[in-house]
């Protein structure tokens, strides 16, 4: 008989909305055995090719099915360092499920019946979590004389910081923020990663004696130079923060956010415990998320969640150009703002926003769109119906449309090469960039991606690294 | 990021401004005119952006000047000597373009005074005729009077109560100066102050074809370019006050809507303050 899928046991919708607690509980033994049970361990497995760092996946789910969690996680490591957090946040739909046999052939995503291998690698990692579970460090005495700094401590950062500490090298990681974890801080919301997951891996690598210095601005207090001079090599994980605008009329009104700024005020300073926290951050009415991806959903959650503790009647909405099927964001994610009452509004262009007197947004002014052709990215675009104008209320406003790379530190180095959109141009080799022995991995490079991804860039770069420092002579 | 020195520069009728060196080495070691730091008071605080005064290599510190107004400014002011912030991150946004002009101007209003002294300085070093106007609402309000005649080569005075100096604007003596032949080679001016006199420096320099810089006191959370709070709409053009910034010709600000986008936590701000009592 054909056994159902598990679903992850999560907090009920109403309850949830109100709170920035974690959605999604995971899975207990039991679940995890069960789903465990519904692989079937492939000859051939084609989940690992979808998975960014080539996770043994049938065999950390073979070592579920053996109750042998330990070996589980070991075999998972070996490959990701971080899988607590990537079992809560990969797009696994798109990446290992999507690629699993299960999944019917030519779905743009992962269908229901894939095995759910984000909560098992979940539910590992937070049993290794718990168990205080740690891979043997392999230190080689000759890359102890190194010291390698570190610039950014987002995912590609920390990923790089902890394959070069367990090596033996002396790794500084200098965050121009207050506190480290980058995108998982700043823009994750406590909801999907909580953050004392966050801080049990940044606390795990200060065990392993990486020092993590914050308010350090690479490119301000010290220049590239300056850093390579004072340290053997550079990873550079500067990440995507930037945030796009949509170039219409009336961005600038008041209450019109980028969704990098309202999670960063809710996520980052914490502005969700307004007063106790002083960063204030405004919410209203009728919340308007225009964007189809994670940041977008996030911002969504959380403005809903901000409407709930304020004792509005909660009202948000996503304003998306094209329908459901073409939204980047995880389908997890989707469903979940669905369930919590945030309403989507497709095939849907911003034209204009207008406002009152203050300067404060009041309305949206859109264009319907039918969708066309597909576009280089293989999705339909988006056609405007020409005269189909209407408006919206809208006194808050959050634009969730992208990101590009972060430019404090490429500004101010010529010598280092970037492409057209000032990402930060490797030898895809080693990661190596335009500077010598200045490695650079995560967003930085080829734009606004996954945590995996750039986790998948920062291990690459610290064996491109550690290569680079065994020619060194010292 | 302990707190070396501190001293009241004014603290009458509600209006207090202090200064404050703070050791930060790092950002004292680079450091130039026009630039700014963000700091958090405490662990729940806010990322303020405040513009470096002064900054000393050999101490390794920075020097602060701020009015208290918000709840973190307020913190900010209680603190004293000996007492840490809980953090400080700088030098931030373009430094200000310091070569020889000839002869420029800088118009200082309220604590914007502290803002243009390290300009005044770095623009005297550099060979300019310096000819500072500096104004507030009264004599005791006055910041810097020294500091600035030591780095000018003409002090002007104006205050809104003819207390000291001469009663009225900044502005009256911009225009008297602009207007005055001797003075019709100014091939600069340079204003920091509230929005409305900024403005006002915009519109009078504007009629004599003055260009004219300003340091903009946009609104920041991150100030490093990854949350766009503090645009502002230059030349018809949105900028970044953080990055792009924060000096922009004033003849191409919108003043109108800078002005209000300073406003869009002012209710916030008035409860927080009240409910700490501040």
């Amino acid at each position: 008989m054909k056994k159902e899928p598990i679903l992850a046991k999560e907090a009920e919708a109403s309850a949830r909305s109100l709170n920035f607690s974690e959605v999604v509980k995971g899975y207990d033994e039991k679940d995890a055995l069960s789903e465990a049970s519904r692989c079937i361990q492939c000859k051939n497995p084609t989940c690992i090719s979808g998975c960014p760092v080539g996770i043994n996946i049938k065999k950390f789910i073979h070592e579920i099915t053996d109750k042998d969690y330990k070996a589980a996680y070991f075999t998972i490591r070996e490959k990701n360092d971080f899988p607590s957090i990537c079992g809560r946040v990969c797009p696994a739909e798109y990446q290992c499920r999507k690629a699993c046999v299960l999944t019917k052939k030519g779905s743009p995503f992962a269908s229901k019946d894939a095995i759910n291998i984000h909560f098992l690698e979940r539910f590992v990692g937070d049993y290794g979590m718990s168990n205080k579970l740690e891979i043997p460090i392999k230190k080689d005495a000759s890359l102890s004389k190194f010291k390698v700094a570190i610039v950014g401590s987002g995912p590609a950062g920390l990923c790089c910081a902890g394959e070069l500490a367990r090596r033996g090298v002396k790794v500084v990681i200098f965050e121009s923020l207050h506190q480290s974890g980058g995108v998982l801080r700043y823009g994750i919301p406590p909801f999907r990663l909580p953050r004392n997951i966050l801080d049990f891996e940044i606390n795990y690598l200060k065990k392993l004696g990486v020092e993590v210095v914050t308010n350090f601005i690479a490119g301000r207090m010290k220049t590239l130079d300056e850093l390579s001079q004072e340290y053997d090599s550079v990873f550079l994980g500067l990440g995507a923060g930037v945030p796009s605008f949509l170039g219409i009329k009336g961005e600038t009104l008041g209450n019109v956010y980028s969704a990098n700024e309202f999670l960063t005020r809710v996520n980052l300073m914490n502005a969700y415990k307004f007063p106790e926290y002083h960063t204030p951050v405004n919410i209203g009415k009728s919340v308007i998320v225009i964007g189809g991806g994670n940041t977008a959903m996030d911002a969504a959650r959380a403005a809903l969640r901000m409407q709930n503790i304020n004792g509005i009647s909660p009202n948000t909405s996503i304003v998306y150009r094209r329908t459901e099927v073409e939204m980047p964001a995880r389908r997890l994610e989707i469903e979940h703002a669905k369930e919590e009452g945030v309403k989507f509004n497709f095939l849907i262009q911003p034209k204009e926003f207008t406002g009152g007197e203050k300067g404060f947004v009041r309305k949206l002014r859109c264009l319907k769109c039918e969708l066309g052709l597909p576009d280089e990215s293989g999705r339909r675009r988006p056609v405007v119906i020409e005269g189909s104008d209407f408006e919206i209320d809208c006194d808050i406003a959050i634009l969730g449309i992208g990101l590009k790379a972060n430019q404090v530190l490429t500004s101010v180095t010529p010598s280092l090469k970037t492409d057209k959109y000032s990402d930060v141009i490797v030898n895809p080799d080693n990661m190596e960039t335009s500077v010598k022995g200045v490695f650079a991995g995560g967003d930085i490079v080829g734009g606004e991606g996954t945590v995996i991804e750039a986790m998948g860039m920062a291990k690459k770069a610290s064996k491109g690294i550690i290569e680079y420092l065994s020619k060194i002579k010292k | 990021m302990k707190i070396l020195r501190k001293e009241s520069l004014t603290n009458i009728s509600n209006t207090k401004v202090t200064r404050l060196d703070i050791f930060a080495p790092d950002i004292a070691n680079k450091n130039k005119a026009g630039q700014f730091v963000v700091l958090m008071v405490n662990e729940k605080g806010e990322r303020v952006p405040l513009t470096i005064v002064d900054s000393n290599k050999d101490k390794g510190s920075i020097t602060l000047i701020f009015q208290e107004i918000g709840l973190t400014t307020k913190l900010l002011g209680g603190l004293g000597v000996g007492d840490s912030i809980y953090s400080i991150t700088g030098p931030l946004g373009h430094p200000t373009e310091v070569k020889n002009y000839g002869k420029i101007i800088l118009v200082g209003g309220g604590v914007g005074i502290a803002e243009i002294y390290p300009v005044a300085r770095a623009m005297k070093k550099a060979g300019n005729y310096v000819i500072t106007i500096l104004g507030t609402r009264a004599k005791d309000l006055l910041i810097l009077e020294n500091e600035l005649k030591s780095v000018s080569d003409e002090l002007h005075i104006a205050t809104d109560d003819g207390s000291y100096g001469r009663k009225g604007f900044t502005t009256d003596i911009l225009k008297e100066l602009l207007s005055n032949s001797q003075s019709a080679q100014v091939s600069l001016t340079y204003a920091v102050g509230p929005i409305p006199m900024m403005r006002k420096v915009a519109v009078v320099t504007k009629e004599f074809g003055v260009k004219t810089m300003v340091s903009l006191n946009a609104l920041m959370v991150d100030a490093t370019g990854m949350c766009g709070c503090c645009r502002v709409t230059v030349a018809g053009k949105v900028k970044f006050s953080c990055v792009d910034g924060p000096e922009f010709e004033a003849h191409d600000v919108d003043w109108d809507e800078l002005d209000k986008r300073n406003r869009v936590y002012l209710d916030k701000e008035a409860h927080i303050c009240k409910l700490y009592k501040l």
